[in-house]
């Protein structure tokens, strides 16, 4: 029983991560039929932000050193500049091309900081130490305890779920946002601001990767300059399971590959453990067949002729 | 000027691009042999098996005009099912324990080694086309990345295979330039011949306009399945040449990585012509070339590590935002003399 509620926890806070990934991207898509690969740099990128940037083998912290609540506007706000930029210098110009094309633009940028990265910081793995408290575990009641980054970790989640549902559903520029998601051109031509909407998805889900990236770092304590490619391809896979362009969808499709992910990897023999990648991708390409739209049903999602 | 009137001037004219670019590929090799630098000569040898590669690509991507991710994993499947018959005879044993009786006591001569590693990588492409070019769009681009994850991870845990997360050496380095040559012309020309036949053409056309084409009596799925199954085979043939020119094989380096700088190359030459695959295996290898020459120094100067990556990833970012049609402009070289205007139209624009 007790072994059971850890690993519920556990599947519940991995499925949180995967959630806001997900989120982020699907953010980008559902305004601007975009597959952001590069969505996990940006993540990696808040994590290096935290440290000085130099190529010696022993990191110094920076912004990492200062208040928390300073580091963690100051983080949010460096990767939202660089989602904002990156929108402003590249994808505006793309927005034209066919997903596939925009997918491409993607991997090349994703790439390009991922090697920028080396060229500042080198690329040996760098150890650094944020929030160590929250590593630690707690307990819950006799037997089951728990890491606490673990249960903040949920918190977070619904807390920043919470405030986007508030903010899609209860402000202008949200509901003009749903609007835009829902049928990009006719949304312009009832007045939506196309470009403002869509530079506002990209602040967005740059502050859920900034936000994700001292999450990222508390719980790994490294910077590698490739970290944030595994984890973005989960979100890749949370946002397809979950129906690309759907938000809803999105958050289901991350506590999905999440739950999946943490109870196959306690259930399954340990011969088998290793092909777990390999049934997650092949269900990705059964879903894409049989169900492309995803879990969750968006009108948008329907291809037009 | 040279008028094409005589039957063998008109066939050459028919043939320019694959003529012209199989021509200027001889000029590279015969320049680089001649001038004798080793380093140079692996250089050239990695970028010809690029040009099998991205040829393959152009194959499926440009004809059918889906972007796939996946074809590094075909290039995977050939390269150790070549591996398998020609490795290291005496330790084969040892790399890949689980290989059945008669492949770890035989070894087969490397052209048909090859040849059957990229029949097995077309074999696959068989089995997951059936499922994948049922798709259209950004789901078939989805489908194939998800199913390069699938051959990825499967090789890298298939461990008595393929000695999973460590390398396999020993692979006898039979990939010379002249070689790499042969196969890089093979490859142009099933690729020409292939983009003018009647699948083709009715691939092209599901490209421009897959209802109409539907309308019209193509069978879209089968068509790109034949494409998805041809330019698979090559990428096959292709991992061959690359483990044997390597003489070595870590199932790493089939991944992400090599994903893009082949995608990259396509695209910076231009996705929807023969002669813009070579020409972005040229230009980028070149880039990549002294840029990491410069990154180990001349003389005093030298620039930061890994910016060869950084410059790759940029050229990428600035055609694909400036010059979507990428170097070439989709275009094929066009026959240089003046047009000869009693046979039928000049292969000005083939896209």
């Amino acid at each position: 029983m007790d072994y059971i509620i850890q690993t519920v926890i556990s599947a519940l806070s991995v499925g949180s991560f995967y959630a806001l990934g997900a989120l982020g991207i699907g953010l980008l898509f559902s305004v601007l039929r975009l597959i952001n690969f590069a969505h996990g740099d940006f993540i990696t990128v808040g994590g290096f932000a935290l440290i000085v940037p130099s190529s010696a083998v022993v990191a110094t912290v920076a912004i990492g050193g200062l208040h928390p609540a300073i580091m963690v506007v100051a983080i949010v706000a460096i990767v939202v500049a660089l989602a904002v930029i990156s929108y402003f210098l590249v994808f505006q110009h793309s927005q034209t091309s066919s997903p596939a094309t925009m997918m491409i633009v993607s991997f090349a940028l994703g790439y390009t900081l991922q090697n920028l990265i080396v060229m500042i910081y080198g690329g040996r793995p760098k150890a650094v130490n944020i929030f160590p408290s929250l590593t630690g575990q707690v307990q819950l009641s006799d037997g089951v305890s728990v890491q606490i980054l673990q249960l903040v970790i949920i918190a977070v989640t619904w807390i920043l779920l919470i405030a986007l549902v508030l903010f899609l559903k209860r402000t202008r520029v949200g509901v003009q946002m749903r609007a835009a998601a829902e049928d990009f051109r006719m949304a312009r031509m009832l007045g939506v601001n196309g470009k403002n909407v869509i530079a506002l998805a990209f602040v967005l889900s740059g502050g859920l990767a900034g936000i994700m990236s001292i999450l990222f770092v508390t719980q790994t304590g490294v910077l590698i300059f490739r970290m944030g490619v595994p984890i973005m391809l989960f979100f890749f896979i949370a946002t397809v399971i979950g129906g690309m362009g759907s938000l809803v969808g999105a958050v289901v499709g991350g506590y999905s590959v999440g739950i999946v992910s943490v109870v196959l990897s306690a259930i399954l023999p340990e011969e088998l453990r290793g092909f777990r990648d390999a049934c997650v991708f092949i269900l990705v390409i059964v879903i894409l067949l049989a169900r492309p739209q995803g879990i969750v049903l968006t009108k948008a999602a329907k291809e037009r002729v | 000027m040279i008028e094409a009137n005589t039957p063998f001037l008109r066939m050459v004219r028919s043939f320019w691009p694959l003529v012209s670019l199989s021509l200027l590929l001889l000029i590279i090799v015969a320049a680089v042999d001649l001038s004798g630098d080793i380093i140079l000569a692996q250089t050239l040898i990695e970028g010809l098996v690029r040009i099998v590669i991205v040829a393959a690509l152009y194959m499926f991507i440009g004809n059918s005009g889906i972007i796939s991710f996946g074809h590094i994993g075909f290039v995977m499947v050939g390269a150790y099912a070549t591996a398998w018959q020609t490795c290291c005879p005496y330790t084969r044993e040892m790399f890949m324990p689980g290989l059945p009786e008669y492949l770890l006591n035989t070894s087969h001569h490397f052209i048909p080694a090859i040849l059957l590693g990229g029949l097995l990588a077309a074999l696959v492409a068989l089995i997951a086309g059936f499922a994948i070019m049922r798709m259209s769009g950004i789901a078939a681009s989805i489908g194939t990345f998800a199913f390069m994850m699938v051959l990825y991870s499967a090789y890298l845990r298939w461990s008595t295979w393929t000695s999973g997360a460590s390398s396999v050496i020993g692979l006898p380095t039979t990939t010379t330039p002249w070689v790499g040559y042969v196969y890089a012309v093979i490859a142009l020309a099933a690729a020409y011949f292939y983009s003018r036949s009647k699948w083709g053409l009715a691939l092209r056309s599901s490209r421009d306009d897959e209802v109409a084409a539907k309308a019209a009596g193509v069978n879209v799925f089968g068509q790109r399945l034949l494409a998805f199954v041809i330019s698979a085979f090559f990428c096959g043939m292709a991992g061959g040449l690359f483990g044997h020119f390597l003489g070595m094989l870590t199932v790493d380096s089939f991944y992400l990585g090599m994903t893009f700088i082949t995608l990259s190359m396509l695209v910076v030459g231009g996705m929807q012509s023969l002669t813009g695959a070579v020409v972005g295996v040229i230009m980028l290898s070149v880039v990549i070339d002294v840029l990491r020459r410069l990154e180990t120094g001349v003389g005093s100067f030298s620039i930061p590590s890994s910016s060869a990556e950084v410059g790759v990833g940029l050229i990428l970012l600035i055609i694909l935002i400036f010059r979507r049609t990428g170097l070439t402009g989709n275009a094929e070289i066009y026959w240089p003399f003046k047009a000869d205007i009693s046979s039928s139209g000049a292969m000005k624009r083939q896209s």
